[in-house]
């Protein structure tokens, strides 16, 4: 008789606070440079299974600190790398966990973000000009947390990411990109958190995004792709920001998730039997908190964050 | 981080892994030395290409080396000399994506270099990139962003890169980057109206036949599928705004008050409408289209009573940027008039610049109609809450013979005008249900689907009289095939609930003989005659077709499997909504209701509210989350009164915008809530009844 899976939590705390002091791997060496987002990956995790005070709150912040560049206002990926909205968002992400936004100089970073609009509305990654609607929903959702909206041109940002919506109903990483679930999450949050849903085609999108469930039960990225724990996310969270995630099989999409458990060692894979990441557990783990799965905390679909953190943060006086 | 197997084929040789490691370390260190010393030497930038070779994701490098190739570039004047500077950048990005396509850190590399425009760009050269990689994997979707930019940068014709879609789509019809790519170029080449693509009938019809053909060469494909849906889209959508259904309908008759012997005798003849009461009129347009710019002179009103001064006209509809098929506004009447006097009001909406469709059309379809108010002096006042409001469960209303609510044909203002586009649009629809009915559709769930949105879309157009029957006929055939289509995928199951209830709103709906089985004039003893609709039991799990419910004012959907109530915002007129045994699950899912003024009588009972820590309707619903309300004015009363906030925040905004008499709520999991049932009737003073019991 099958055995009803379940989630090993233990093993993947376990697996979440080693796999922090192993940097000397080829493995970990050719990530080095995103250290900061696998920061946010692996501590929003620990909160999601209410093991936060596994680690030590200080130590952290700290390291998250000595990422940042006082001259610019952003964060590098890791310590000595460039600064760029993708590791700024994940800073202020774990700070945010911590509810020590108080470490920040918040006008400066929230100047470091809002400096990169550009005239058409969109936003620039860093100094260097590359344009996406990935950094459309970084710079909203950080300027978002911080109270700092008022700095951009909220409008034109959201202009932006409409003129990336496709014929499809979803969206690319520029006007005319092919729609990639991935791209769609930042789009369906860039428009969450600015009020502006009803831009959305919520029928079409949420149909093209519950095509997403293969015949394993996992979610992929887009038409005639494998499936992929982190679609689990990716897919699952644009669908309940557009109130359509009873369109997809919850029930085996869960068993797909627990599937890729490596229940000895701990961690998630991308899917069955490959080797796991922090990257993947993340997913994994937020994933079934969007599926109410027992145990695990509920996440905000929107900001990516627990949802007591962005209720304090946003219900709190 | 993907692909990559758990357990190793062989075992791990310790000494080799350490010193790939070693180098890697050693390497990144060093480069991010020369970068923070702003060291340019050739020897330094070599170090950079030895790294990028092996990790193309160590961005800072990226980085460094733009700042090494302007610092260097900018010392040369001779032009070979930068091209040749320029030629060893793009010979990076090369060997970069022979070890990752997908680097975004490459591919941003080349754009960026591109853009310097130092130096001639090699058409040649970036072409056969492309082609060589979109070769090894037609999917890459870098690789076609980096091919719309090339293309508009070399200045390429869109009719030029549409045949290079065509070849791709030749080589593998199963190519949904290729695809997406020609409804982009297709997009563009319609609005410039370039040359051969004035016509989007014409355009439209080749594209059919296309995607027919590689349709009926591989059902199983996917992106076809897609492709169809988009050019289905493309031809159903509505050409100009109209207006579909407005309330007062043309030729209703308002009135404050009723004569109860008319009631007795069935010779009602006017709608009592309970806002007369507090002189206020509200008149709700229904467009086929979100539309925005209604206005004192886009809508004109013409009566002898005189309304307030600024007539205002409100978005019912979730607004986009102001657009909203639904709108309504609420005329108060200013002057002072003789009692039982009837007073027309004309209401036309003429060609206008100001009312414009979110598709960019102006409105030109000029309609008018009138309705009539009588005003009451002497004022019944009869408490119609004196005792809870009872849903009656019996099958057979008590219905009244002779009085009739509205005929639906009056509900709709403008007969759907044939124009020829219209039927070149109907052709092409019974074109391809022809052709699809052909397909054998045992296994293919997309034929299936495909069958059902054209039947339907073909059943939209059916909209008037003796047509109906046709419009029923076609939601019949479509109704089969989405019952199959739970059967065959049963995973995307609600997906097809979803279709159907909708389907069934219509069916039911759009025809006064089905329609008036569940419509009747209710009179409680003592109170007056509300239009009232049972829908109850009918496995719906949405409210569709709103703009024909308009004139309901009790409205009973109990017993069924709603989860959303968009829709119900149109219905100005209802002060009863029974929605209890649903699954409604949560207070933001509601929000639609706090738009209709005049609700009295709301039962939520035994849905799922409180039952689901993830809220799908969050971001929907106006809320601080999505700057849509400020939380410190929103929530500063409540503060005060020491209510939990962050708890019950939806809760808060939904209840302090209602003004109910009566409210049942057990049966949900947030009514067990300690101090929940003190919050609310802090909340809605003017609650009477609470859960079946009188409240003091």
């Amino acid at each position: 008789m099958a055995e009803e899976a379940e989630l090993a939590a233990d093993q993947h705390v376990r697996y979440i606070v080693t796999v922090e002091k192993k940097k000397d791997s080829f493995e970990s060496l050719v990530m080095e440079h995103i250290r900061l987002n696998g920061a946010y990956w692996g501590l929003t995790t620990l909160d999601l299974l209410h093991k936060l005070h596994a680690v030590e709150a200080a130590e952290v912040v700290d390291w998250i600190m000595s990422c940042y560049h006082p001259e610019s206002g952003g964060f590098g990926g890791n310590v000595g790398h460039d600064p760029h909205v993708l590791y700024t968002l994940s800073a202020v992400q774990v700070l945010c966990l911590f509810d020590r936004l108080d470490v920040l100089d918040v006008e400066k970073v929230a100047d470091y973000v809002a400096g990169l609009q550009n005239e058409d509305g969109s936003f620039s990654g860093d100094i260097w000009g590359e344009v996406d609607t990935r950094f459309s929903y970084i710079a909203l959702c950080t300027l978002s947390l911080l109270h700092r909206l008022h700095k951009i041109d909220v409008q034109k940002a959201v202009d932006f990411v409409v003129s990336c919506k496709n014929l499809d109903g979803g969206f690319g990483a520029m006007p005319g990109g092919e729609s990639h679930a991935g791209q769609i999450f930042c789009c369906v949050g860039a428009l969450a958190i600015t009020g502006s849903l009803h831009h959305i085609d919520r029928d079409r999108l949420g149909w093209w995004l519950c095509e997403r469930q293969c015949k394993d039960g996992g979610l992929n990225g887009r038409p005639e792709k494998l499936a992929d724990v982190c679609y689990s996310w990716w897919v699952l969270s644009s669908l309940i920001m557009i109130d359509r995630v009873h369109w997809i099989d919850k029930k085996n999409l869960t068993k797909f998730i627990l599937n890729c458990q490596d229940k000895e060692n701990g961690g998630i894979s991308d899917r069955p039997d490959n080797a796991v990441d922090i990257y993947h557990t993340y997913f994994g783990v937020a994933g079934l908190s969007l599926m109410e799965y027992p145990g695990v905390k509920p996440m905000d679909p929107a900001y990516a964050l627990p949802l007591d953190v962005v209720n304090r943060i946003f219900l709190r006086k | 981080m993907h692909g990559r197997p758990r357990r190793l084929a062989k075992p791990v040789d310790e000494e080799a892994a350490s010193a790939k490691a070693a180098k890697l370390r050693d390497l990144q260190v060093q480069v991010l030395q020369n970068h923070h010393s702003r060291t340019y030497t050739k020897e330094a930038i070599g170090l950079s290409f030895k790294l990028l070779e092996i990790n193309p994701e160590a961005y800072t490098a990226w980085n460094y080396r733009k700042l090494a190739f302007q610092h260097n570039v900018k010392e040369l004047s001779d032009p070979e000399a930068i091209r040749s500077a320029v030629d060893d950048e793009l010979r990076v990005v090369e060997v970069a994506l022979r070890q990752n396509p997908k680097s975004y850190g490459a591919w941003y590399h080349r754009k960026w270099l591109l853009n310097q425009k130092l130096t001639p760009v090699d058409s040649e050269r970036e072409f056969g990139l492309l082609d060589k990689l979109l070769k090894v994997d037609a999917r890459n979707f870098h690789g076609w962003n980096y091919r719309r930019f090339l293309a508009r940068f070399m200045g390429v014709p869109d009719e030029e890169e549409l045949k290079y879609t065509m070849d791709k789509i030749g080589d593998n019809f199963s190519n949904y980057s290729a695809w997406h790519n020609r409804s982009i170029l297709l997009s563009n080449l319609l609005i410039q109206q370039s040359k051969g693509f004035e016509s989007k009938q014409k355009v439209f019809s080749e594209e059919f036949e296309l995607v027919t053909q590689a349709l009926f060469t591989d059902p199983s494909d996917q992106s076809g599928w897609f492709y169809h849906l988009w050019l289905l889209a493309q031809t159903s959508t509505p050409d100009k705004p109209q207006l579909i259904a407005s309330w007062p309908c043309n030729g209703a008759k308002l009135s404050s008050s009723f004569i109860k012997e008319k009631v007795d005798q069935n010779t009602l003849s006017s709608i009592w409408c309970h806002s007369l009461k507090e002189r206020t009129v509200p008149i709700v347009l229904y467009f086929n289209e979100p539309v925005k710019g209604l206005n004192q002179s886009s809508v004109k009103l013409k009566s002898y009573l005189e309304f307030g001064k600024d007539i205002h006209w409100r978005a019912l509809s979730m607004t986009d940027s102001g657009y909203s098929n639904c709108w309504a506004t609420y005329l108060q009447i200013a002057n002072e008039c003789s009692s039982s006097q009837q007073y027309s009001v004309e209401v036309s909406i003429l060609c206008s610049e100001d009312i414009v469709s979110r598709s960019g059309s102006n409105y030109d379809s000029p309609v008018h109609f009138t309705f009539t108010i009588e005003l009451i002096s002497d004022s019944q006042d009869i408490d119609l809450f004196d005792k809870p409001v009872a849903w009656s469960c019996s099958e057979s209303l008590q219905s009244y013979g002779n009085c009739e609510p509205i005929p639906f044909d009056l509900l709709t203002i403008t007969s759907a005008l044939i124009e020829e586009e219209s039927n070149w649009h109907f052709e092409r629809l019974s074109e391809q249900i022809d052709l699809f009915r052909e397909l054998p559709d045992d296994n293919s769930k997309f034929v299936k689907l495909t069958l059902a949105r054209l039947l339907l879309a073909c059943a939209a157009m059916k909209s008037c009289g003796r047509s109906l029957i046709e419009r029923k006929r076609y939601c019949d055939e479509a109704l089969g095939h989405l019952s199959d289509l739970i059967h065959l995928d049963p995973s995307h199951k609600q997906y097809y609930e979803d279709e159907r209830s909708s389907v069934l709103m219509d069916k039911l709906t759009c025809d006064m003989e089905t329609f008036m089985k569940h419509c009747s004039v209710q009179v409680q003893p003592n109170s007056v005659p509300l239009n009232h609709v049972q829908l109850r039991g009918l496995s719906l799990t949405c409210v569709g077709f709103a703009e024909r419910l308009m004139w309901v004012q009790v409205l009973d959907l109990s017993h069924n499997s709603v989860r959303s109530v968009e829709g119900l915002e149109a219905l100005q007129q209802l002060v009863s909504l029974n929605i209890s045994n649903n699954q409604i699950s949560s207070f933001t899912a509601l929000e639609p209701l706090t738009k209709i003024m005049f609700l009295k009588v709301l039962d939520l009972s035994f849905n799922e509210i409180g039952a689901h820590p993830i809220d799908t309707t969050r971001y929907i619903c106006s809320s601080p989350f999505s700057h849509k309300i400020e939380a410190c004015e929103a929530f500063e009363q409540c503060q005060k009164k020491n209510f939990n906030v962050e708890e019950y925040w939806d809760a808060l905004l939904f209840f302090k915008s209602l003004k109910l008499k009566q409210l049942d709520i057990e049966g949900n999991a947030i009514a067990s809530k300690e101090n929940f049932r003190t919050l609310v009737m802090e909340l809605i003073p003017s609650l009477k009844w609470f859960d079946g019991e009188c409240v003091n």
